[in-house]
């Protein structure tokens, strides 16, 4: 994108409402945004169009729509989809119960306590899940070796439940620290907490009441895209679950890839629609809440 | 929630008259948060580093030493490398982008592309490396329909890999930098012009100097992403682009020689300050940006 340099000084003149001569400026600004726009359209769009092709392309019968409907009976496909959902569920509401408090203690009593939440919520930012595998696995590896005698094995056991992994859940919620921290702190700066909550309590309401009748609907917007992203996250989530060996679904679709590609790929445009429906719904939502209140 | 109860009206100066209990008691709220990465971050993070400066059951750099040698050190060169190309081609794209989207007077182009971005920033992984192979990898459908082949074209190779990579990185971009770019207030602009600064004088001494923070910052996470990712390599190239990410991997589902167990501890440890050394720039550049942008 190096020859489209000259784009950036001159797209931000439309902005200033540009004075008469300037048109020639302006026009070039609009042929310079098409071109970027055009570009980016194409990059992001074939990868998607070709691999929907690839999908209903049999290279022996032509089109075909099996690839498609081959996923429902494909085994494993519910139980990985369930088990991902569910986790992905747990990861938002405990990633949710934690942090908010946090956020709203810091917003009103403990200003000073904010650096050291930022820190915390960027740390896995800076730690690769890899090596928090790495870390994981190295501290379940204890179970049997030094803690068998102890009451801690029969948590480390549990955790370890291949119906219903915990350790995954941990895992996932600190993964999605970082982003529920920034989509909480957006919504909670974006209204005027302590003034909210000071009105609120002079006009008699209780913490509860304040909390889900006055914070919560004001966060809607935030709460929706912390929760959106979790469930983004949890859903595409490979590196954990698949070094912890369990099957949730994006490990699945690896396993499946070796014996039919086109079903693999299939079902990663699936998946990525799923995701795309989530987000446009989501949004939606949040901002006809935002405009009705 | 019940944890805010307590908690909050010592922050009340209106109500308290004068906030003179103390401090602490504004903590509460956070403290479920502070345990809950105590326990779940802090712990694999100590045996981490335990494991990676343990060899044979004692103290010792070796694991260190045998993790900057040979193999591991080309993986995590072609890390760093894939990573830092990744990043800065991500942010000049992204940029241009957001600038495109900024600038237009259609709001539903605005929020599409926003909406977009939020979605394929997260579309790592797996199904992002199926949809590249399926579109130009060895039996993709452009491979096939143009011959690339036959021009020597390869996706399994490192710019193939920083292909992939950019499609998750460029709409991450574009999310960091759209409120940086929001946040150039018109009225800057407007003194700058009737101050007789042309559009370039505008971005060279008021637009960029503005930006740079979010800029680097936006460098610094799509880097941090970049080397981070795993699933989208593992699921694409196997190993045949040497990178950390598929060492550690490899070394802790056991292909990996006996003794050298703990190297992939040792590799993480690299990682880490690498990662670190990274972050380390980016936290005082955010804060930077934070106190034009609000």
């Amino acid at each position: 994108m190096a020859p489209l340099t000259p784009a950036v000084p001159a797209a931000a003149v439309p902005a200033a409402a540009p004075p008469a001569g300037r048109q020639g400026r302006a026009r070039r600004v609009r042929v310079w945004r098409g071109v970027v726009l055009a570009a980016a359209a194409l990059y992001f769009l074939t990868p998607l169009i070709t691999s929907f092709v690839f999908t209903v392309n049999d290279p022996v019968r032509g089109f075909t729509l099996d690839a498609y409907l081959e996923i429902f009976s494909a085994e494993g496909f519910v139980q990985s989809l369930l088990l991902s959902l569910g986790l992905a569920a747990a990861t938002i509401v405990v990633v949710l119960l934690l942090t908010l408090p946090a956020m709203l203690a810091v917003r009103l009593s403990a200003p000073r306590l904010r650096p050291v939440l930022e820190v915390i919520c960027t740390l896995p930012l800076v730690v690769p899940p890899i090596t928090f595998v790495a870390g994981i696995s190295t501290v379940l590896r204890w179970g049997p070796d030094h803690l068998a005698a102890t009451p801690f094995y029969q948590t480390i056991i549990a955790v370890q439940n291949p119906a219903f992994p915990a350790v995954l859940v941990i895992a996932y919620v600190v993964l999605a620290l970082p982003f529920v921290y920034r989509s909480l702190d957006a919504g909670l700066g974006a209204i005027d907490v302590r003034t909210l909550v000071e009105a609120a309590r002079n006009c008699g309401a209780s913490w509860p009441h304040v909390l889900l009748r006055v914070i919560i609907p004001n966060l809607r917007a935030g709460l929706a895209s912390a929760s959106f992203l979790t469930l983004a996250l949890v859903l595409g989530e490979y590196t954990v679950a698949r070094l912890l060996g369990y099957q949730p679904f994006p490990v699945w679709i690896v396993t499946i890839s070796g014996s039919n590609a086109a079903m693999s790929v299939a079902v990663s445009i699936f998946s990525l629609l799923f995701a795309w429906l989530l987000l446009l719904v989501l949004s939606t939502a949040g901002t006809r809440k935002r405009s009705g209140s | 929630m019940a944890e805010t109860h307590p908690a909050a009206p010592a922050g009340l100066p209106v109500r308290t008259g004068g906030g003179n209990r103390p401090r602490s008691t504004g903590w509460t709220g956070a403290l479920p948060l502070l345990a809950f990465v105590a326990l779940a971050f802090g712990i694999p993070t100590v045996a981490l580093l335990g494991g990676a400066f343990t060899a044979d059951g004692a103290p010792s750099t070796a694991n260190l030493t045998a993790s900057l040698q040979g193999a591991y050190l080309t993986a995590l060169i072609g890390s760093v490398k894939l990573s830092a190309v990744v990043a800065i081609g991500g942010a000049v794209a992204g940029t241009f982008l957001a600038q495109a989207v900024v600038t237009s007077r259609f709001r539903a182009l605005r929020e599409a592309v926003l909406t977009a971005s939020g979605v394929l920033a997260n579309f790592g992984g797996v199904p992002l490396a199926f949809a590249w192979t399926a579109t130009l990898g060895n039996s993709g459908v452009l491979t096939t329909r143009l011959a690339l082949g036959e021009h020597g074209w390869s996706l399994y190779s490192f710019w193939g890999l920083a292909l992939v990579y950019l499609y998750f990185s460029v709409p991450l971009m574009v999310l960091v930098v759209v409120p940086a770019l929001d946040g150039l207030r018109p009225q800057w602009r407007e003194a700058a012009q009737n101050n007789g600064a042309s559009a370039w004088q505008f971005w060279r001494y008021v637009g960029i100097p503005v930006l740079t923070p979010s800029l680097l910052g936006g460098v610094v996470l799509l880097f941090g992403g970049a080397f981070a990712a795993y699933a989208t390599a593992a699921a694409m190239v196997g190993t045949v682009v040497p990178l950390v990410t598929l060492q550690i991997a490899d070394a802790l589902t056991g292909n990996v020689l006996i003794g050298h167990e703990n190297v992939a501890l040792a590799l993480s440890f690299d990682m880490i300050m690498v990662a670190g050394l990274v972050m380390a720039v980016y936290l005082p550049l955010q804060r930077r940006s934070a106190r034009w942008l609000r």
